[in-house]
Formats: structure tokens, C-alpha cells, sequence
């Protein structure tokens, strides 16, 4: 409600509680007061039915309820998993987890690839060359006007044409690409690594240190010390140095095909390919146009101005016009990015096992559907309220160094 | 019908939702709620698959087909005196129970197994078993295979939420192999990652194998059914807990499709049979005694049931033989099978 309004209306009402309450139905504010308390009663009323009423017809139809099954051994097999899973052992509660790390593993890279593809494309819609304007003007009009689910299935379809594991396409015998997925070797962890990441660490930290002192001189004496040497030499030399001074072990897990399918080295299932490649081109081209409306809100006078200085034109767009287009543009990319997520819930469609696809058959081997859905929703409203949370600080960060 | 993700998650959300606004049933009546409504709209509402052929699966006319489909008519024949008064409510395999349970559907004849923790948990009953079944695995003969003990390290497309899922994760468990599955919930959807070759065997029950490979046509020759049938899947048609006197109607319903096998009676002969002197063919046609009238129905619902569904063996004579499917287990006990009805009296 507005105090700073010079309606005189409100301003009567405002006088009115200096007068205290009257009970009389005649009193402006013990009327709101009365339909304040009418509303939350209907609305808790309406709540405790529901409860009720849903744990009174569960009980009257011998339906078991309670979160007890999640401690129960879950028996039902998992393709991809980032944590040690075996059917036999684990509990329906790791399953979940398993669904969760999965949707979330999707879901981050999902936005960063989105959000590199989607800058690219919405600033090459607005390059001075035809054929690229065109083609990324062609890319955004296809990909936003065809449902999700259908591109997720083309991907899926267009993976699995690729050939069997025997006649697998391979990169010198180490990486193989076949309908059953890519499958790369993998580096055998040797005590040398961890010190050689000690040293990229204290590479990190001494480039950092480096650059900050570097902006210090340049403010003193307006010349900057370049800080690449530095760079190079924390976080490339002196991790290969360590290495090389372990007898640079390398020991790789390379895939080889045995019986059905390749053993050994990583996978990237078709599953998770073609969900990532769904999402990230679909929501590519939405960000294309968030960045490019985001570009042409900024006046064309900073343009002018900037290359009146003589600016380049990459500097221009980096410098100047990127920094101001932000304000526009991260509102709008929240969304996108909350997209992103709740959409990786169509993986059930080609067999991805995410939350809800693990949920969903847990909710079938358990029957417990009211509790299995309430963890779906907890699930998700706590990874997009988190999304959230993290854009608007970024947000409000950008609004204060810039303004 | 194209299953979506989120279209599901809406559905099983409302049948939470509806589940909340449901009243507690009330005993009034024939005494059974169930079979009040259906009179009340003059029609049973199935839940069936409505996916697999010789099971249900529509025909090029759009008549629901198959052995789930006929279960349903008998049902109906003898709820409700017409064996066309049916709604088919096409369920999948994570939303069937929640259908059956919030009350969407009178009951289940949905290639659905028969075990303790559904009867436990979930509120429902078994009331017969309409097919004698079990797991197996379908390959590609290109592969090589001829045993399920050597898929060591294979990919297995299997529908997720079903028993299928938890006897092939016990099976490969028991013979110490490992195994990578691919869970699609649309059936076709995943029969087409099987036919592509992401996975190396397709597994389900063995009924729905062969008459998935039947369907394949002159392509069937290039699938093979490996010959282990790993797990007990008995196919059941379920109803929930809390009606009996709806139970009763629909286990003796079935009952009474064995009984008229055992005893010769055809939806062809029934009319004749209808002064046959034999005492369990009069008390089943109902010109002797109540036994219709004990069950809350007319005393013709048998006769009903046979004149326009026909007995169990015409049942499957019309749906499962045409797949290639041996009679074998299904048969009657007379004949080496499981088929056994208690006696009618």
C-alpha cells in the first residue's frame, strides 16, 4: 500500500487509526481487520480439509503412507550415476540422490553451453555481415517455433543412427563414437596429480595476487605490469613441472570393445547427449534474443561516442556496450535459466533418469504417489528458488557497480 | 497416444488433488459402490494398456482388441448386462495404480503382475490372474546370442516402473553379471531404441515380447526370444481394497469364462445349453439357484458373459493365438495348464 499517495481518500483512512478502532461495520479498519481474519480462516480451512480428508481416504483405502520407503533397499536398476549405485544394496533415498545430481549435472551445463551459444548467436543476428545475420536469424526462428519435446526426440533418433559399437567411429583407437554413446579414455589418478593441482592452486592464488597489485601500480603510475608471464608460469609451468618431476606418470583407461559393448573409460550416454543438445539449442535461441534486444536497448549514441574515440569495434561491444546491456539482459535470463531446468524433465521422453524419472519409478514400485510427488516439487522449487537467489544478487550487484 | 513428462506429472498431481476431495465410499445400494456407479452410468470404466498388441491394442476400425480388452467386456457383460458398455482408459505403466486408487477407473486388466507389495501397499487387489507369464528377453539374431546367461555388460531397454525392472536386476545379481539399462516410458519410443540397436535386448514379459516381434511381420525372423524365462509374472485384473461385494463380481466373472471352458459351453451353444440337464451348466447359466443374485446381480450374468464375450478359450483363441503364442500354463488343469475354477455353487 502507497503512504506517499496525495489521494485524499487514503489519506482519510490513514487519520483513522489515531481515532483507534471502533467495532462497528462502519469502521474502515475494523472491516479490513474482519476480512483479513475471514480470508486466513478460509484458507487455512481449506488446507486442514485437504489434509485431512487426503490421510482419512489413504487410511480408509489400507494405502501405506509416510517417507519410510525411502530406507528401503530400491532394487531398481540406474544407467548413469555419479555416485556408487548397485541396486542390491542401496536405498530408494540414494536413488533420489542419484536423480538429483543427475538433473543438476544437466542443468549446469546446460546453462553455461546455453549461455555461450545463446551470447554468440544474439550478437551475430546483429553483425554487419548478410549471411551470418541471416543464418542466426534462421536458427532462432526454427529452433523457438518447434516443441521441445519433438527436438529431444529427433536428437535421440538422430543418436541412435549412428553405427553399432563394432563399427564404432574411433580417434586413433582411444575415442569412440557409436550409437551406445562417446566413450573417452579416462586418466588414471597418480599421487603426482594431486601435487601438481597443489601447484596450480598456488598458481592461482599468486596471478591473482599479481593482478591485483598490477591495477595498484596502474592507478599510481598509469602504467600497467603485464601480468600474462605470471600467469603462465603459476598455472601452466609449474604444474608441469611437478609432474615432470614425478617421472611425469601417465597411465590412461582406454575403452576397448569386449562382449556387447566397450569396457573401460568414460561414457557419455546417447541419453544425456541428446538432452543436453536439445536443451542447449533451445534455449540458445531464446538467450540469442534476450542478448540481442539487451544490446539494441543501449542508446546508439554510446556507439557513436565510443568509436569517436577511436575504439575498436570488439572493445566497443566488450567495453562499453556489453557492461550496459547487462542490466537488461540478466532479468530476463533468470527465466531462461529456470527454463532450462524444469524442462530437463522431459529426459523421461528418451530415457535420461532424472529426478523425475527416478521419482516416477519410485512411485511406482512404492505406490507412495502423494510423498513421491511432494519430493519432486521440493526438489525443484529448491533448485529454482536457488537460481533465483543467485540472479538477483548478481543483479543488484551489476545495477551498484555500474550506476 | 505421445506420453509427456510433464502432461503425467499434472495427471498424477489432479489424482492427488481428487484423492483430497474424495469422500470415504458409503454402503448403501447393492452394496457396492462401485458397481452403483457403473449401473448409475451404464458402463465400466477399464484401465488398460492400449499398447500391446494381443493384449489391447486398437484395431484399424478403432475396437479395442485383445485378452485385457475382452476381460474388460466380461466384466462389463455382467455388471451391467451389455458387453459393449465400456470406457477403455489408457494407463501407463507409472500412472495405473494412481488411477485405479483415486477411482478414475472401475478396475485394472492391464498385463499388470500379481505380487505382495502391490496387494500391500498400494490399496488394490488381485482378483485373477488372466495369463500365466514371465520375464524374457528379446535379441536381435545378428547378435549371436541364444542364452540369457551370456548377456554379461549387455544394455537391456525395459519400461521403468515395472516387475520386469526388479527381475532382471535380481536375475543379473543371482548370475554375478552387470548390465546397463535403458528406462524410456513410452513403449514405442523404446521399442524403437531396441529395433535401432542402443540396446542389446529388449525384455519385458514373454507374451508381450512375441506378440511384439509378431508384429514386426516379415522382420520377425531377424528377433529372437532367448529361451530363460527368468521371473513369475502371473497377469492379474485388479480392483481396490474397500469393495468387496465389486471384488466378488469380477473374480467370479473370470471364474465363470474357465467354468464355461471346462464345460464346453461357447458363446455359439449357449442358447441350447440353457436346457441341458448338467446341474454346475444350469446353476452357471442361472436356471438353477440364485448365484447371480448372491453376487448383487441378475441370476442371467454368466449367460450374459458367454453369449457376448464367449468362454476364456474363445477369448484367447481370438486374441492370442493369431500372435503364434503356445497355450501351454494358460491351458486348463485338464489339459496340463493353471486354469483351474473353483467350483460354482
Amino acid at each position: 500500500m502507497s503512504v506517499t499517495s496525495s489521494d485524499p481518500r487514503i489519506a482519510g483512512a490513514r487519520a483513522a487509526p489515531k481515532r483507534g478502532i471502533r467495532f462497528s461495520w462502519s469502521d474502515p479498519l475494523f472491516r479490513a481487520i474482519i476480512w483479513q481474519i475471514v480470508i486466513v480462516g478460509i484458507v487455512v480451512g481449506i488446507g486442514w480439509y485437504l489434509v485431512h480428508n487426503t490421510m482419512q481416504n489413504l487410511a480408509a483405502r489400507r494405502i501405506a503412507t509416510g517417507f519410510d520407503f525411502l530406507d528401503r533397499v530400491a532394487g531398481i536398476p540406474i544407467g548413469e550415476s555419479m555416485i556408487a549405485y548397485d541396486s542390491s544394496v542401496h536405498t530408494y533415498g540414494r536413488a533420489l540422490v542419484i536423480g538429483v545430481l543427475n538433473t543438476l549435472q544437466v542443468s549446469v551445463v546446460g546453462i553455461i553451453l546455453a549461455t555461450i551459444i545463446g551470447t554468440l548467436v544474439g550478437i551475430g543476428r546483429l553483425s554487419s555481415n548478410w549471411l551470418l545475420a541471416r543464418l542466426t536469424a534462421f536458427y532462432v526462428e526454427v529452433i523457438r517455433d518447434i516443441p521441445l519435446l519433438l527436438q529431444l526426440l529427433f536428437w535421440y533418433t538422430m543418436l541412435q543412427g549412428l553405427p553399432p559399437p563394432r563399427q564404432a567411429w574411433s580417434i586413433g583407437d582411444t575415442a569412440f563414437l557409436s550409437n551406445r554413446g562417446i566413450k573417452l579414455p579416462l586418466l588414471e589418478w597418480q599421487t603426482a596429480y594431486g601435487f601438481a593441482l597443489l601447484g596450480l592452486a598456488a598458481g592461482i592464488a599468486a596471478t591473482i595476487w599479481w593482478s591485483r597489485r598490477a591495477s595498484r601500480v596502474q592507478e599510481q603510475t598509469g602504467v600497467r605490469p603485464s601480468v600474462w608471464p605470471v600467469a603462465i608460469g603459476g598455472m601452466v609451468v609449474l604444474p608441469l613441472a611437478i609432474w615432470a618431476l614425478f617421472g611425469a606418470p601417465l597411465v590412461l583407461d582406454i575403452p576397448a570393445l569386449r562382449g556387447f559393448n566397450f569396457q573401460g573409460g568414460g561414457t557419455i550416454s546417447p541419453e544425456f547427449s541428446a538432452l543436453l543438445i536439445g536443451l542447449v539449442t533451445y534455449t540458445a535461441g531464446f538467450i540469442a534474443e534476450i542478448v540481442r534486444s539487451g544490446i539494441q536497448a543501449v542508446p546508439n549514441g554510446q556507439w557513436e561516442a565510443a568509436r569517436a574515440l577511436g575504439l575498436r569495434h570488439g572493445v566497443i561491444l566488450r567495453q562499453i556496450i556489453l557492461p550496459q546491456a547487462l542490466r537488461v539482459i540478466i532479468p530476463p535470463m533468470t527465466s531462461q535459466y529456470l527454463n532450462l531446468t524444469k524442462n530437463s524433465s522431459l529426459a523421461v521422453a528418451i530415457g535420461f533418469q532424472d529426478i523425475v524419472s527416478i521419482a516416477n519409478t519410485t512411485l511406482n514400485q512404492t505406490g507412495q504417489a502423494i510423498e513421491v510427488i511432494a519430493i519432486i516439487m521440493a526438489v525443484y522449487l529448491t533448485i529454482s528458488l536457488s537460481i533465483s537467489l543467485f540472479m538477483n544478487w548478481y543483479n543488484a550487484r551489476i545495477a551498484l557497480v555500474e550506476r | 497416444m505421445r506420453w509427456n513428462g510433464a502432461g503425467a506429472l499434472a495427471l498424477m498431481a489432479g489424482l492427488a488433488v481428487s484423492l483430497g476431495f474424495a469422500q470415504p465410499a458409503t454402503a448403501q445400494g447393492s452394496g457396492s459402490a462401485t458397481l452403483d456407479a457403473a449401473k448409475t452410468r451404464a458402463q465400466i470404466l477399464c484401465g488398460i494398456s492400449g499398447q500391446v498388441p494381443g493384449f489391447s491394442l486398437p484395431d484399424s476400425q478403432g475396437v479395442m482388441r485383445g485378452l485385457d480388452a475382452d476381460t474388460c467386456r466380461a466384466i462389463a457383460a455382467a455388471a451391467v448386462g451389455d458387453a459393449t458398455k465400456v470406457k477403455f482408459v489408457p494407463t501407463t505403466t507409472q500412472n495405473r495404480f494412481t488411477a485405479l486408487q483415486s477411482g478414475e477407473v472401475d478396475l485394472l486388466s492391464r498385463t499388470t503382475t500379481w505380487t505382495l507389495g502391490r496387494e500391500g501397499n498400494l490399496g488394490l487387489l488381485f482378483a485373477w490372474v488372466n495369463y500365466y507369464d514371465g520375464t524374457g528377453f528379446l535379441v536381435k539374431k545378428s547378435s549371436g546370442v541364444d542364452s540369457a546367461k551370456k548377456m554379461d555388460g549387455a544394455t537391456i531397454c525395459v519400461q521403468p516402473g515395472t516387475s520386469t525392472e526388479l527381475a532382471i536386476a535380481d536375475f543379473y545379481r543371482v548370475n554375478k553379471m552387470k548390465f546397463t539399462p535403458i528406462l524410456i516410458q513410452d513403449l514405442p519410443e523404446l521399442q524403437g531404441a531396441f529395433l535401432s540397436g542402443r540396446c542389446d535386448a529388449y525384455s519385458t514379459d514373454a507374451s508381450a515380447l512375441a506378440t511384439f516381434r509378431f508384429s514386426q511381420g516379415p522382420k520377425a525372423a531377424d528377433l529372437v526370444l532367448l529361451p530363460e524365462i527368468i521371473s513369475k509374472e502371473p497377469l492379474g485384473v485388479m480392483v481396490r481394497k474397500g469393495d468387496d461385494k465389486w471384488f466378488d463380481i469380477v473374480r467370479w466373472t473370470f471364474i465363470a469364462l474357465i467354468t464355461a471352458e471346462e464345460k464346453g459351453v461357447t458363446a455359439a451353444n449357449v442358447d441350447s445349453m440353457l436346457t441341458s440337464t448338467d446341474p454346475d451348466i444350469r446353476r452357471l447359466l442361472g436356471v438353477d439357484g440364485d448365484l447371480g443374485k448372491a453376487l448383487g446381480l441378475d441370476n442371467k450374468w454368466a449367460y450374459n458373459v458367454i453369449k457376448q464375450v464367449g468362454n476364456f478359450g474363445e477369448m484367447w483363441d481370438r486374441n492370442i493365438t493369431p500372435m503364434g503364442v503356445p497355450r501351454s500354463i494358460n491351458n486348463l488343469w485338464t489339459k496340463g495348464g493353471l486354469q483351474y475354477a473353483p467350483p460354482m455353487r
